[in-house]
């Protein structure tokens, strides 16, 4: 039985942790730290988990623990969120080249400068190319159901890679919205035991982790990692089959909210994909025939099946919460504009640069979106690509 | 959005609007409701603007946009109107509820020909009578929940019942207070 519920974003991710009572939780306590850890702190004192929760002294600590315990074969996860993240660098490749499934429950903030620490996707952007797979939430249902699901991707055997579950900083952390929670023991048995393959603590089978290849191995061990993540979209898509039997919610790669049928698409991650599916409603009202491709997987990016979804449309806008600085765009617009090429697609794209450290989007902004991608089809030319929204020239 | 019934709070940094904002989506999903109760955070300091944002709704509510053109504005604090554009976009049938020891007119004058109904209620005294303390968000709460018509008093006092019990698990001594601090309030907000 589903329970009815209204939890902040962090809370309801702090909630599905309790139910999966993972192995180990090492955490920063302090700012950057999200309310994640906190909460998770509550449960481990109230005795409702038995996780052992380890307070570091940084974020490079953090992620370093989660490596040892993940290594020795426990199941082991952390959480941060902006210039925390950006601490971790180092670490998160060690994570992704050991192959090592570990959790890492990130709130999306703004990296400085000017300080600022409202919600981007800056942090989460900044290490996408760093192995490790990465998923998206609109909401705290989603923020919550992303994180029962995790595990399972993570630890697919033909996988094993770590998995980021990424939520709005502030926009859904923060937010008190309603949401459906699962039952414990469902939880529980969804997620299942882990057991690991090969693990340190193993003294059947000695292994070495993190060991030093050079110029004889270095690129062997990269493409192997590379074909981790070919198996992603497989284990994404078992994994939410089975979710929709157990909690009758459907996810994909992707959401294709109103597609089928549209002239004009804008294609977005996160929680602003929620205001624009009501622009979209309105315009629909009006007799305009706008659709959002609101994506969840990031990494590996769903490539073709994007650009499958995008094939009718006449102009699509692709809309970046982070900057890239190469002069052209964001980077997902050059994701998916690479993937609308390698289709043959003729479809005329911009991208868009919007909600940068915490700037507002409305329902007003997304149709200021579509006003100009039905300008552009009627143009027959999408004129500059690389654009921003809601800016003060 | 016209089904949906959109609140903005303004308050200083330490008064508890984000608390209250939170508390009125508490008790709007126990009347069945689909709700969203968020902060808008600025600097983080005791004593800077702040603004807090509730949407209440029979159907799910997905945009996730601060709020531009609410219904009822409530501010917490009536130094605020020398600084802040309380009004902006507030609904001309809506209302809004000022906390302030002052009187109605005043507070009129100074919301630049606000058309709509406006509400005062003296949430220092109540909350100094009930609580011993200074905590103006529980009697705006109360307010609020009146001015709006969001739920009947019997039903809100039975449901923040329920809520501060959960709220204040580990001091239960303040619970008898902070109800009294509400019903002062339904009664008093004019």
């Amino acid at each position: 039985m589903a329970k009815r519920d209204r939890l902040s974003g962090n809370e309801a991710v702090a909630v599905a942790l309790r139910q999966i009572n993972p192995d180990v939780f090492p955490a920063f306590p302090i700012t950057p730290s999200t309310e994640i850890p906190q909460y998770f702190a509550s449960f481990v004192a109230n005795g409702q988990v038995d996780t052992e929760f380890i307070t570091v002294e940084s974020e490079h600590s953090s992620m370093s623990a989660a490596i040892g315990a993940s290594a020795a074969g426990t199941r082991a996860l952390t959480a941060t969120s902006s210039c925390g993240l950006a601490y971790m660098w180092e670490e998160l490749y060690i994570a992704a080249s050991n192959r090592l499934p570990i959790v890492l429950a990130l709130v999306n903030r703004a990296l400085s400068g000017p300080i600022n620490i409202n919600c981007d996707h800056s942090d989460a952007m900044g290490a996408r190319d760093s192995g490790w797979i990465q998923i998206y939430a609109e909401n705290n249902q989603e923020a919550y159901d992303n994180m029962v699901q995790a595990f399972r991707i993570s630890e697919h055997k033909s996988v094993r890679l770590p998995i980021m579950i990424c939520q709005d900083g502030f926009i859904t952390s923060h937010a008190v919205e309603n949401i459906e929670l699962l039952e414990d023991e469902d939880v529980k048995a969804f997620v299942g035991e882990y057991k690991p393959e090969n693990y340190l603590l193993n003294p059947k089978c000695p292994l070495a982790v993190g060991p030093y290849a050079v110029t004889d191995y270095y690129m062997e061990a990269k493409r192997s990692q590379a074909e981790g993540m070919r198996y992603v979209e497989t284990a994404v898509l078992e994994t939410a089959g089975d979710f929709a039997r157990l909690s009758g919610r459907e996810y994909g790669l992707f959401e294709a909210y109103r597609l089928e049928d549209a002239d004009y698409a804008v294609v977005m991650i996160g929680s602003a994909a929620g205001t624009a599916k009501d622009a979209v409603d309105e315009l629909r009202a009006d007799g305009e025939k706008a659709g959002l491709l609101k994506l969840r997987l990031y990494r590996p990016f769903p490539a073709e099946a994007i650009a499958e979804a995008l094939k009718h449309v006449k102009t699509v806008a692709i809309m970046d919460r982070a900057e890239s600085y190469n002069n052209h765009g964001g980077p997902l617009g050059a994701d998916v504009m690479a993937a609308l090429y390698r289709a043959g697609s003729r479809v005329l794209a911009v991208n868009y640069i919007y909600g940068l450290g915490g700037r507002d989007v409305r329902v007003e902004s997304i149709k200021e979106v579509f006003a100009a991608l039905k300008q552009i089809a009627s143009d027959g030319r999408a004129g500059e690509a690389y654009r921003y929204l809601g800016i003060r020239e | 959005m016209n089904d949906t019934i959109e609140i903005r709070w303004h308050g200083r940094g330490g008064q508890g609007a984000k608390t209250a904002a939170l508390l009125l989506a508490d008790v709007a999903f126990n009347t069945g409701s689909y709700v969203q109760g968020f902060p808008e955070y600025g600097p983080e300091r005791m004593g800077a603007p702040i603004t807090a944002y509730n949407r209440i709704s029979k159907k799910p509510v997905r945009v996730h946009s601060n709020i531009y053109s609410p219904r009822y504005v409530v501010v917490v604090d009536d130094s605020l109107l020398d600084s802040v554009d309380v009004t902006a976009g507030l609904a001309k049938d809506g209302a809004i509820v000022i906390n302030t020891e002052k009187g109605k007119e005043e507070m009129v004058k100074g919301l630049g020909g606000y058309k709509g109904k406006v509400y005062t209620v003296d949430a220092k005294k109540i909350s100094l009578e009930a609580l011993g303390r200074y905590f103006p968000n529980t009697p705006l709460l109360a307010a609020v929940v009146k001015v709006a018509g969001i739920m009947e008093k019997e039903t809100f006092l039975k449901e923040m019942q329920a809520s501060f019990r959960h709220k204040f698990a580990n001091k239960p001594e303040v619970i008898a207070g902070n109800m009294k601090a509400l019903e002062m309030a339904f009664e008093e907000v004019r």
